[in-house]
């Protein structure tokens, strides 16, 4: 899109939009927007349903584009954080008699430890090292969680308490889609702010180069590890409202296939892109939703999207739309 | 002392296809830098294929034959039609492609076959043979001898021919292959290729123990991959090293400890080994140029 295919008249606007999309409140009034609107499309039940399930992953996702596309760390056991979040609020109150919003603070803060822990050995390793590494860490969470039956209810799961505040019990897909939207234009802007502080530009600066940053002075074994134990936050804030919203948990929710799906999520969206999580997450799912009426040929047709997706659009669906559009967004 | 041996048996016989994986890995990893999370699914073509064709009347060697030529044509459309177009593209995006590819095939299995678990009859029958006081099932022994063989000729033709030595020249380094006239093209599509016959034969020769169905693939892919890495990616050595490794840790933790546990401690042995040794066991150290 060149600006002399524009008419004279037109390239003072087209300046002027550059400008409002560079504004950095344009992309979380975007999202706002897009948010607010979106119920009106939202024929029923079920859809108010998938919607909030795009909402509640696309929190998780916020916090792994953070780690993956910002500082240029993979993690493949991402889901073992969702699955804390989501028994921290099954067990707490079942079992420690805990109010379910304590749990979810607790679960969230358990992961921050943990992945405080675990993250700086974890961390040192590169590349695929570092992929096996966190696969392995997110597999243990799970077989911890599908073999600790007294506490879990084992491979079968267990129901989870409505969540309670002050008398009011969170429940129906109504409720829990606009829980989960404010959490994530939240986590959205939190993103948005962290990326645009100098940690931001720090892990910028690791994602392109590790030495060339330890040379400019940033200590990236600590911004690593802030990224990770943010990312870590979010998953399990996000497991904690899957746990709650869906009021029944299995081991699933930590399992490999899900930590392979959020990986999927933030990459088909585009690595780096806020905006991209949530796109990304849509696709991820709702198109397995629309595809059951393919029945029997629902995994193929979903592959082949997915393989269709990363040929084409390899930057991720929104930086390369955006880069089509000719306008470069964060 | 029997259940020692009992349970080396059984590491070795699981380790065997962990390696044959994890050898399946390494090999398109070093023409290609891809980690090609579909591996697994070749083994699970190799032994559904074979599964299918006997039914169909088929001899079971030609059984074998067949399913071992239709999973290398897999194979190489895997990577002209799915990997080639992406070439230039981030790693992570051709890792991405790659387990789309194994959604793919998981889908298409589950068409073309179906959903229910299958067996092949034990080429040796299946009485145990007793050695040492540890019963070991014939079909154990074909298993073990199976991957000598496989692992034998691809060193023979790795080492042996030209064209062998032009994988092991594009897998040193792409650009200076390309300048002395080697097709790297070529030499990608045909590790594909190779890396799909060894997961089909791996699939084959497990089958009479461990059963298979459309969804073996990804916990075989898995752990394939946690033995590479425990070996050192990239290395062929540490590929057999660390799949019989992974195999006979899983097998003394679940006999020893708790078989609920066996996966845990095998990827806590893992955890620990990258730790002290962050390239894995025989990996090269590799220097980041700033």
């Amino acid at each position: 899109m060149q600006d002399e295919t524009l008419t004279p008249a037109a390239r003072p606007i087209r300046s002027r939009l550059a400008s409002l999309r560079r504004h950095p409140l344009a992309l979380p009034a975007a999202l706002t927007v897009l948010v607010a609107v979106t119920p009106l499309f939202l024929a029923s039940s079920y859809h108010y349903r998938i919607a909030a399930l795009v909402l509640i992953f696309a929190l998780a996702c916020l916090g792994l584009n953070l780690l993956m596309g910002y500082a240029g760390q993979i993690s493949l056991g991402h889901a073992g954080f969702m699955g804390i979040g989501a028994y921290a609020v099954a067990i707490g109150p079942a079992h420690l008699g805990l109010p379910s919003w304590l749990s979810l603070l607790a679960g969230a803060a358990l992961s921050a430890l943990v992945a405080f822990i675990v993250g700086r050995p974890i961390l040192r390793l590169k590349r695929h090292y570092l992929a096996v590494a966190t696969l392995g860490f997110g597999l243990l969470i799970a077989i911890v969680l599908t073999n600790e039956a007294e506490f879990t209810g084992g491979p079968d799961g267990m129901a989870v308490e409505r969540m309670q505040l002050f008398g009011w019990t969170a429940k129906g897909t109504v409720t829990w889609y606009w829980i989960s939207a404010i959490t994530f234009l939240l986590g959205a802007k939190l993103a948005l702010n962290l990326i645009d502080s100098p940690t931001g530009r720090a892990l910028r600066a690791i994602h392109d180069g590790e030495v060339a940053a330890s040379v400019l002075g940033v200590d990236v074994a600590r911004k690593k590890l802030a990224a990770f134990v943010l990312a870590a936050v979010y998953a399990s804030v996000a497991g904690s409202y899957l746990a709650l919203f869906n009021g029944h948990i299995t081991p699933d929710v930590a399992g490999f296939l899900r930590s392979i799906e959020l990986v999927a999520m933030v990459v088909l969206g585009g690595m780096g892109s806020i905006l991209g999580s949530l796109v990304g997450t849509a696709v991820l799912v709702v198109l397995p939703q629309t595809l059951t009426v393919l029945h029997d040929y629902e995994h193929m047709v979903l592959g082949l999207i997915i393989i269709c997706i990363m040929i084409f659009l390899r930057e991720g669906i929104v930086p390369t739309l955006a880069a089509a559009l000719g306008a470069r967004r964060s | 002392m029997a259940e020692n041996l009992q349970f080396a048996f059984s590491g070795l016989t699981v380790g065997t296809v962990y390696a044959l994986v994890a050898l399946g890995f390494t090999l398109i990893y070093n023409a290609s830098d891809v980690i090609n999370f579909a591996q697994g699914e070749f083994v699970m073509l190799g032994g559904m294929t074979t599964v299918f064709l006997a039914m169909a009347g088929l001899p079971l060697p030609l059984a074998a034959l067949a399913a071992i030529a239709s999973t290398v044509v897999v194979g190489l459309a895997l990577h002209r039609l799915a990997i080639e177009p992406a070439r230039t593209a981030n790693p992570i995006v051709l890792i991405m492609i790659t387990i789309g590819a194994s959604i793919f095939l998981r889908g298409l299995a589950q068409v073309v076959f179906d959903k229910r678990f299958h067996t092949l009859p034990p080429i040796f029958g299946s009485e145990p043979i007793r050695i040492g006081g540890a019963a070991i099932l014939p079909q154990s022994l074909v298993v073990l001898a199976g991957a000598v063989v496989i692992v034998v000729l691809l060193w023979a033709f790795v080492d042996r021919t030209l064209f062998g030595k032009a994988l092991i020249a594009t897998s040193a380094n792409r650009l200076a292959a390309r300048l002395v006239g080697i097709d790297t093209r070529q030499i990608v599509g045909f590790s594909f290729a190779v890396s799909a016959a060894i997961g089909a034969a791996a699939g084959i020769l497990i089958t009479p123990i461990t059963l298979t169905s459309f969804d073996v693939g990804t916990l075989l892919a898995l752990k394939g991959f946690a033995a590479a890495m425990l070996g050192g990616i990239g290395s062929a050595l540490g590929a057999v090293v660390g799949g019989l490794l992974l195999g006979l840790l899983e097998a003394f933790a679940a006999g020893y400890l708790s078989s609920q546990y066996k996966d845990a401690v095998a990827f806590l042995v893992i955890l620990a080994v990258l730790f002290a040794m962050p390239q894995g066991l025989f990996g090269k150290t590799r220097v980041e140029r700033v």
